[in-house]
């Protein structure tokens, strides 16, 4: 019990909220964070079906201003920043000096018509801390970081987010596509939309102040098409979607290159170079990384969890589970790791070792279930 | 016949030398939707306390230990092709397999239901 005494949790603003809905809340990133509602599965269901609403809060909302931001932030991230137009999004990561990946985010440009350059990030909760601090240390010390404490942050996911938010805001479906941002003034107060989530489908990430985190949640889930997702839900989903979690498929030990996330490292700067641990990533792209993240699918029924071994064909290790579960869509288990890169090709035979048993499970290509985002010039 | 119950959340009913074993209500409503679980096979000898069989939720995994000593007669295959079960009916079709006790006088520890209820409260 030492830890959880000396690590005190938070409550977060919507904390009554869940627990009046019947939310089981369990620590989660120093926060009381609701697992699950109904239960996984049939959350995870209705995510994919209708529209949930997940509490992401415990995540850490930054501003950053000042002088030529933008490339400032591009010594330390490996996307094309100075190129991101105002209202446009981009998945990143935060990298250590040897291209670790110390967190990653999502950046969004909220540059006001003739205004001073801002950037909103969105980075992991059990790592915001960390974050901030390494963001002040390594930035020039006229660039302004703002910790957002005073607003919380909401998801809803799912096939019929896009109609829900419409019906309430017309015009923001319209205005904005995947990996694009917007604003509305809302009761007095600014709600910020990014058409972007975690789990694989259409949806928005609202910011919006503590204050009105209640009537905000109040208000979506009185439409009948939206329920409240747990976490729970949320793992089981990102997880058929090929994202990766911080702390399990990604820490400063794995690079993009290693991660699978190349789309993350812009074409420019893959050239041009420029950003912390560039020259071993450059490298790494030339030369390809040792290993790789791959996903895939286990025979059977039996999940096969996080630090289970990979064995080749002759039972050699070459490589560990990062995240492992059951897929409610696909009704099988599912999981992420870590391979020789030889081994990463989708289709390639693996064996799973967890507590002595062995499993027999396929490389496959990610993501596991595909992804429903509405992107800009293209139909659903 | 009698039923009784562990501080791990199994319960054991007993009917003359055999007796049937399975998880509590409480402990499905933690762990959550059961996507797996395996029963030992007949004929496996288990010790009290030992592992004995293996139930899977979406979140996690969890052991199943031996109410007491003995050796298994039957495995349910219900649990197998229909992993919910457990959530639906913990004490009841949802059982795990059934035990020729090697020691009755190991139930003497254990908790009777209305020790077990109250003491659920308590967590």
């Amino acid at each position: 019990m030492a830890d959880v005494l000396d690590t005190p949790i938070s409550t977060l603003p919507l904390d009554a909220w869940h627990r009046t809905r019947g939310g089981r809340m369990v620590p989660f990133a120093g926060y009381h964070m609701p697992v699950q509602y109904e239960g996984i599965i049939a959350e995870h269901r209705w995510t994919r079906a209708h529209a949930g609403l997940f509490d992401v809060s415990h995540m850490g909302q930054l501003m950053l201003r000042g002088p030529n931001v933008a490339q400032a932030l591009e010594t330390l991230l490996p996307g094309d920043i100075t190129g991101l137009q105002p209202g446009r999004i981009r998945y990143s990561m935060l990298l250590n000096d040897s291209g670790g990946i110390i967190d990653d985010l999502m950046v969004t440009n909220v540059t006001p018509t003739g205004g001073e350059p801002a950037y909103y990030m969105v980075v992991n909760g059990a790592t915001k801390a960390g974050d901030i601090a390494d963001l002040r240390r390594r930035l020039p010390a006229d660039i302004v970081i703002e910790h957002l404490e005073d607003r919380a942050l909401l998801a809803l996911q799912g096939p019929e987010a896009a109609a829900v938010v419409e019906q309430i805001w017309p015009g923001v479906g319209d205005e904005v596509a995947f990996m694009q941002g917007t604003s509305r003034d809302w009761e007095g107060v600014a709600l910020g939309f990014g058409r972007s989530g975690y789990t694989g489908e259409d949806g928005y990430e609202l910011s919006v102040p503590n204050s009105h985190a209640e009537r905000l949640a109040d208000l979506l889930t009185s439409d009948e098409r939206v329920r409240p997702i747990g976490l729970g839900a949320r793992d089981s989903l990102r997880l058929e979607a090929g994202l990766p979690l911080y702390g399990h498929d990604l820490d400063e030990t794995t690079t993009p290159v290693m991660a699978d996330l190349l789309f993350a490292v812009s074409k420019r700067r893959r050239s041009e170079g420029g950003f912390a641990g560039a020259e071993r990533i450059q490298a790494e792209l030339e030369q390809g990384s040792i290993q790789r993240r791959i996903g895939f699918t286990v025979d059977g029924r039996q999940p096969v969890r996080e630090g289970a071994r990979i064995l080749d064909a002759e039972g050699n290790e070459v490589g560990r589970v990062t995240s492992g579960g059951f897929s409610p869509t696909l009704e099988a288990p599912i999981g992420m790791g870590y391979v020789a890169t030889a081994l990463a090709e989708p289709g390639t035979a693996v064996t799973l070792e967890q507590r002595g048993k062995l499993f027999q499970a396929t490389v496959a290509a990610m993501p596991l279930v595909p992804h429903r985002y509405h992107r800009k010039g293209k139909s659903q | 016949m009698s039923l009784y119950f562990t501080k791990d959340h199994e319960w054991i009913r007993v009917e003359g030398d055999t007796a049937t074993v399975g998880i509590t209500d409480h402990a499905q409503h933690q762990l959550g939707d059961i996507v797996f679980a395996e029963a030992p096979e007949a004929g496996k000898t288990l010790d009290k306390g030992g592992e004995a069989a293996v139930v899977e939720s979406v979140k996690a995994a969890s052991d199943v230990y031996a109410p007491a000593s003995g050796e298994v007669v039957e495995a349910n295959p219900g649990i197998a092709d229909d992993p919910s079960v457990i959530n639906s009916d913990p004490e009841g079709e949802g059982w795990f397999f059934k035990l020729r006790l090697a020691d009755p006088g190991e139930l003497d520890g254990l908790m009777d239901e209305a020790a077990y209820r109250a003491w659920v409260e308590t967590l």
